[in-house]
């Protein structure tokens, strides 16, 4: 016998609401690029057609932006940022640092500033003078400058959960610090550095304005800035040509996120808690 | 296998004197138990000798090296750690093998001899699990096979079995004493559970504040600790001290409660105004009745632990304790009179050190 919970009712509505709200563009965003007239609205394709596609695989610089400079550009922020972050995060949480807790709150205060809309100016005139203006060198750097505040404080946090004692383990063992890093350091932190690498690939991928305002060359922007290819003159998006961009624009991120869980797994390991 | 020794060991932490002038001779394949409460400083005494903590004054030496300023990786030292510390991406038998691993012995060989230790510690079924597949007594056990592999010249213990549950903490100490025996590696063993340093070492150090209180066997050190602080710390329920006045000439001894008793035995010479009397539970004894040599107490509480009672009483602002061996529970009347077994009584000084 099942009591009648008005309470319960009102909250299973109220997330079916909810998610209507969220899965509705989504729909629109699966529907519409296999639909040869699709419009604003979510509806089911009358015929399914891959003409989408192949307007967008034909243009040249639009393809160019997705498989070349993004994938560049997002896998150099990658590694950098993932790399940089390991460092400094271990530095931060194993070495003897002052007021390294303090430092890395106002790391993560950073974060925020770096690339916001607010220090677009300065950051233009920084990598100006720097002569790194319309290169892939400038946008990567300020994206990885963006990305590195939140890594480090993520990736400093995990190390935290890692126990010094695997270190000073292997250091009685008789391993010297190279051998401890490949050894023991490196396995036991990789799936924070995949978590970090990750987000810095989406977070750089997904990127509109700074490499919009650092790249001004129509052959070296990523594909965030070359969706501008689908738009008229006078602003009119070819919503055939979007919908089949922006699906395609996903796949890479998806298809990074399912390699990497089903080469390692997003699991972390765990101490001993006892 | 080497002989350890440890001159005027300091070490502090901002104004802590963590490790305050240690001297310390442990023999070739002595098996020592550094024993205190927290903040004793012998976790950072061990480490030091690990080489996981800058030596800041003093020396260690390990057999005729002075290893004071090698890095850990140099000193060739086996090391158990309180959280086992195995690494959670390698198999059991990487993990035990990883110090041979480190030293370029060759697989075969390698495979032999963690197989055959892994045996030995009744792991050996266990060799292709992973860390996290075990439980705590089977992690204890990968540890400990790790440190044996290794055949250091001094394995060093970290409270290896405060992880562990009470009923397997005890298997694992017998374990533990038995490898001890087959082995007989030189050993220091920190502790803060003085049941196991009475068990395993052979030679007890007592810690206090950064120094060492007493170094002795633990029979020597539970039957006549060197001053009030080791004979507070151990025994369960620890001595009892009581503070009171001789009178060497009239062989009397007076009491903050006002009673004072006749004294036949002897009193050493030094023995004045302010001495504390200490007795073990165990040579303590009541009476219902009172007598020139009694001292007259109030019965409190008594705890019958099933072999043994415990019996508390009060005297004045003082609490003393009685164990009695008996599985029948005592029976006190309010007030009883207490008697000491004779040779079996301390005295200690105004500064806390035993007279003799």
């Amino acid at each position: 016998m099942k009591r009648f919970a008005p309470g319960r009712w009102l909250v299973n509505g109220l997330s079916v609401i909810l998610a209507l709200f969220f899965v509705t563009p989504l729909m629109w965003f699966i529907f519409a690029p296999f639909d040869p007239t699709p419009n604003l609205s979510v509806q089911l394709p009358e015929t399914f057609s891959l003409d989408n596609f192949q307007t967008v695989i034909s243009n040249a610089t639009a393809m160019r932006a997705l498989l070349q400079n993004s994938v560049f550009i997002s896998g150099s922020v990658m590694v950098l940022t993932a790399a940089l972050a390991a460092l400094a995060a271990y530095g931060l949480s194993r070495g003897n640092i002052p007021g390294r807790d303090i430092l890395t709150t106002v790391l993560l205060l950073f974060s925020s500033v770096v690339t916001g809309t607010a220090s677009m100016v300065p950051i233009f005139v920084l990598i100006y003078n720097l002569g790194l203006f319309n290169t892939y060198q400038g946008a990567i750097l300020t994206l990885v400058g963006g990305a590195l505040p939140t890594s480090i404080f993520i990736m400093r946090d995990f190390i935290d959960g890692i126990p010094k004692s695997y270190e000073e383990a292997a250091m009685v063992s008789g391993a010297g610090s190279l051998r401890i890093f490949r050894d023991i350091a490196l396995p036991t932190l990789r799936p924070g550095v995949l978590v970090v690498a990750i987000l810095a690939f989406v977070g750089a991928w997904g990127s509109f304005l700074i490499p919009l305002i650092l790249i001004r060359n129509a052959d070296m922007r990523p594909a965030s800035v070359a969706f501008y290819q689908f738009y008229g003159d006078e602003g009119n998006p070819n919503i055939r040509a979007v919908a089949a961009y922006a699906l395609l624009y996903t796949l890479p991120v998806l298809l990074l996120y399912l390699l990497v869980n089903a080469r390692y797994g997003f699991r972390f390991f765990g101490g001993i808690k006892q | 296998m080497a002989s350890v020794k440890l001159a005027q060991l300091r070490r502090t932490f901002g104004t802590v004197k963590a490790v305050d002038n240690v001297n310390l001779d442990i023999a070739d394949g002595e098996f020592i138990a550094l024993l205190g409460p927290s903040g004793c400083g012998k976790t950072t005494t061990l480490r030091m000798v690990a080489g996981l903590e800058a030596v800041e004054g003093g020396q260690i030496h390990i057999g005729n090296r002075n290893v004071s300023t090698l890095p850990a990786r140099e000193r060739d030292v086996a090391m158990v750690f309180q959280d086992y510390a195995l690494y959670p991406h390698m198999t059991i038998a990487e993990n035990v093998g990883y110090p041979l691993k480190v030293r370029g012995v060759p697989p075969a060989d390698l495979q032999r001899q963690v197989q055959l230790v892994a045996d030995r510690l009744q792991i050996g079924g266990l060799l292709e699990r992973r860390p996290a597949q075990l439980s705590g007594g089977q992690q204890q056990r990968v540890s400990l096979a790790r440190a044996v592999v290794h055949k250091a010249q001094v394995t060093l213990y970290d409270e290896p079995l405060s992880n562990l549950d009470t009923k397997l903490r005890l298997e694992a100490r017998a374990f533990l004493k038995h490898l001890q025996r087959e082995v007989g590696v030189t050993s220091i063993y920190v502790t803060h559970d003085q049941a196991e340093a009475m068990a395993l070492a052979d030679r007890i150090v007592v810690m206090n504040a950064g120094k060492v209180m007493q170094a002795d066997s633990p029979m020597a050190i539970y039957r006549r600790p060197a001053n009030t602080f080791v004979a507070s710390f151990i025994g369960s329920p620890p001595m009892n001290l009581l503070p009171c006045k001789v009178d060497q000439a009239a062989r009397i001894l007076r009491f903050s409660d006002g009673q004072s008793i006749q004294w036949s035995q002897s009193v050493p010479a030094q023995a004045s105004d302010e001495v504390t009397l200490g007795i073990r539970p165990e040579h303590l004894h009541w009476h219902a009745e009172p007598a020139e040599e009694r001292l007259g107490a109030e019965h409190f509480v008594t705890q019958a632990l099933g072999g043994e009672s415990v019996i508390v009483l009060r005297l004045g602002e003082h609490t003393l304790a009685i164990r009695q061996f008996t599985d029948d529970v005592p029976v006190l009347p309010s007030r009883v009179w207490l008697s000491f077994d004779p040779n079996r009584v301390y005295f200690y000084g105004a500064d806390g050190m035993l007279l003799s």
